[in-house]
């Protein structure tokens, strides 16, 4: 059994690796579709059995808890539905000429390379390695939101690249910062940068330079968590960038890189004299929720307001991360979750929306239940779900948050509840010009597979009747973990 | 003998903060550019003074890629870019050259005083080159927010990772992944800056950075 895991968690980083080598080369939109659609459900399968199996004992560079084992099942299973969205967006595009095939290849394989970079930060035990396999993320996903070469896809792009670098340059800073405190205790050599080693010593590190460490952690991975004031290039990546790169950036390059902050909290909580990381994370999250909410309603492009609402949404997941405790980090886990697969499955209606549209501006677009009655009511259902209206599974994690927060601290939750409210009603007044009244803009008929959306909406509608008592159990150990 | 190996990673390190003022008030890109590779250059003997006094090889390797790759490659490069694709040759800042020395002052004794007063405890060698790196780092950003132009952005972003260089080799006995780490950062940031530029260079008129902004989505 352990053999068998092990080797899963070796396949999960090797299959992207091996298709991306191939994709880099394989002519042929059709084939190169379907290899990245069947290496990223061969991912998935390797996630799931991981998920399934025992965990392998902790090395030196991998790891696999019941914490990341979340987080990774997540991605692959976005990864996957994402991968057969894209075949069908990227068809759409070649035959537009918005892409030419030599980019297409180079598309392919960087979105393998994306979903290795993604697995191995998060199954790294070392805070360096950790800290490379987010910087080629970031990388990765520079080169895609420029692919198509625009004026705005270039300006997004090198926003990204400049903000995304500074605060991988903190992040490193802060790695180094662990190491010094870390290696009096240790000693020297590579157990004084491996996670579990961190772990078990905390206690004894000297709680001063931990601080710093954190601020320049919590700056640095925030960056790319997308929290204000540190969210600049987030708006501007998912707009600019091909739709399947926007579904992938929102729902799980984000958490990845929220992941990292948990894991550097957790160190924090370990050390009892080190400051706690939950005020700084709640002051952090609660004004991306309140900025976001605002900003939403003057956002004159489509995926550009999704991003906001990103930005919003993962604010109420560092503030319930932050809060901490058993109810507040059950309800950020599911927040995320349901975030992850809402949010892809929302950037996939738009995709398609702005393909048939011919056009991302939301004044252009209109009526979209009677035009295209499956897309518009898809996105109906989406909206719905995001904005937190019942019976989706986000109203559930959002209630759960907001009465966790009640219980605990009521100041905090006015805030909370003013941001969420804001929030809700911009979504609202834009889908309505979205999917009802007049129509507006080109009616041309959708070439699309619906599949991936449907699947995720179901997901989403699913949790927010019925919660397995399985996942709901597992929830909670890994809660337990996070302190 | 261990009180003049303190004493030159010191000179060392402190070289890199003054090379970082330095860079702060160039307004020619030629010069910026020089400036950097002496930013380089210090790097280099710092790191080799490092490994020299640590008994750590695999120092010599970043100090021998600082050389190389940094103080003389990249330069070299960025200054043919700037000629091929004339670049306007003069650098617009966002702020005055007075304002902007003072903001580095200020960055300085900031990170002085935060890191001195946090690593009480630590090697009295890492405790220095981790305040001055810290300096180094936040000069670093300061150069990338007061230039307007592209090329400008991109010797202050490679100025500040020079910082982390002297900060992750000044905590002894570092694993190797982490310099390895961070010469792979240095590489796949200039591929990605040289796709970049050019790139940028085929669109517009300019590699500055204000003409980008006015093709925002959502100013039009």
């Amino acid at each position: 059994m352990i053999g068998a895991s092990f080797g899963a968690t070796e396949a999960v980083l090797l299959i992207p690796l091996c298709a991306a080598s191939v994709l880099a080369f394989l002519p042929g939109y059709r084939p190169a579709a379907r290899l990245n659609v069947a290496a990223a459900f061969l991912t998935l399968l390797a996630a799931l059995s991981l998920l399934l199996g025992a965990h392998p004992a902790p090395g030196h560079y991998l790891i696999v808890d019941d914490l990341n084992v979340v987080f990774i099942a997540l991605n692959t299973l976005v990864g996957f539905t994402t991968s057969i969205f894209s075949a069908s967006y990227v068809g759409h595009e070649l035959e537009t000429g918005r892409l030419t095939p030599a980019y297409l290849r180079f598309y392919h394989a960087m979105y393998q390379i994306l979903m290795f970079a993604m697995n191995l930060a998060l199954v790294a035990n070392n805070i360096g390695l950790m800290w490379v396999a987010i910087e080629i993320a970031t990388m990765t996903t520079v080169m895609m939101v420029g692919i198509y070469r625009t004026h705005e896809a270039l300006e997004a792009a090198w926003k990204y690249f400049i903000l995304g670098s500074v605060g991988i340059a903190l992040a490193l800073f802060g790695t180094i910062l662990v190491y010094v405190a870390a290696q009096p205790v240790i000693g020297e050599g590579l157990d004084a940068m491996v996670w579990t080693e961190l772990v078990g010593h905390a206690a004894s590190f000297d709680p001063a330079l931990l601080n710093v460490a954190f601020v320049f952690l919590l700056l640095g991975y925030g960056t790319k968590v997308g929290l204000a004031p540190l969210h600049a290039w987030l708006p501007d990546a998912h707009a600019e960038g091909p739709t399947p790169i926007s579904a992938v950036l929102s729902g799980l390059l984000l958490n990845v890189a929220l992941y990292a902050v948990l894991r550097f909290k957790v160190l924090m909580t370990a050390n009892a004299v080190a400051v706690a990381p939950g005020p700084l994370m709640v002051t952090l999250g609660l004004v991306s929720l309140v900025f976001a909410a605002f900003m939403l309603y003057r956002r004159r492009d489509i995926k550009r307001m999704f991003a906001y609402s990103s930005i919003e949404h993962m604010g109420i997941i560092v503030f319930a991360f932050g809060m901490g405790g058993p109810l507040a980090n059950f309800a950020g886990l599911l927040h995320m979750t349901m975030h992850s697969l809402t949010k892809s499955g929302i950037f996939f209606a738009v995709g398609h929306i702005a393909q048939v549209k011919g056009t991302q501006r939301i004044s252009e677009i209109g009526g979209l239940t009677e035009t295209h009655p499956l897309l518009g009511w898809s996105l109906v259902l989406g909206v719905v779900a995001i904005a937190g209206l019942p019976p989706m599974g986000i109203f559930m994690s959002e209630f759960l948050v907001v009465s966790s927060t009640f219980a605990r601290s009521p100041l905090l939750a006015v805030p909370l509840v003013f941001g969420l409210l804001i929030a809700f009603g911009a979504l609202l007044l834009r889908l309505n010009g979205l999917a009802f009244g007049e129509p507006r803009g080109g009616t041309a008929s959708v070439k699309a597979s619906y599949v991936p959306l449907f699947a995720h909406l179901a997901l989403v509608f699913a949790a927010g009747i019925y919660l397995p008592p399985q996942l709901v159990v597992w929830f909670q150990h890994v809660s337990s973990l996070l302190g | 003998m261990d009180h003049l190996d303190f004493d030159i990673s010191h000179l060392l390190a402190g070289s890199l903060v003054l090379l970082s003022f330095v860079l702060l008030y160039q307004d020619r890109l030629y010069a910026l550019l020089n400036v950097y590779a002496l930013h380089a250059l210090a790097l280099a003997l710092s790191v080799g003074w490092q490994a020299y006094i640590q008994d750590a090889p695999h120092l010599y390797v970043t100090a021998a890629i600082a050389l190389g790759f940094k103080a003389i490659a990249i330069p070299m490069v960025l200054r043919r870019i700037v000629e091929r694709l004339g670049i306007h040759r003069e650098i617009e800042t966002a702020v005055g050259i007075g304002l902007t020395m003072l903001a580095g002052i200020a960055l300085v004794a900031l990170s002085m005083v935060v890191m001195l007063r946090v690593t009480g405890k630590a090697n009295p060698i890492a405790r220095e080159d981790l305040a001055l790196a810290l300096a180094v780092v936040l000069l670093g950003l300061l150069i990338m927010v007061t230039r307007r132009n592209a090329v400008g952005q991109v010797v202050g972003f490679m100025s500040l990772e020079n910082g982390l260089v002297l900060a992750a080799t000044g905590a002894k006995g570092m694993p190797l992944v982490v310099e390895i780490s961070v010469a792979f950062s240095i590489l796949i940031a200039f591929i990605v800056i040289g796709i970049f530029l050019f790139r940028i260079r085929e669109r517009f008129d300019t590699v500055d950075v204000q003409a980008l902004d006015q093709f925002r989505g959502e100013r039009r």
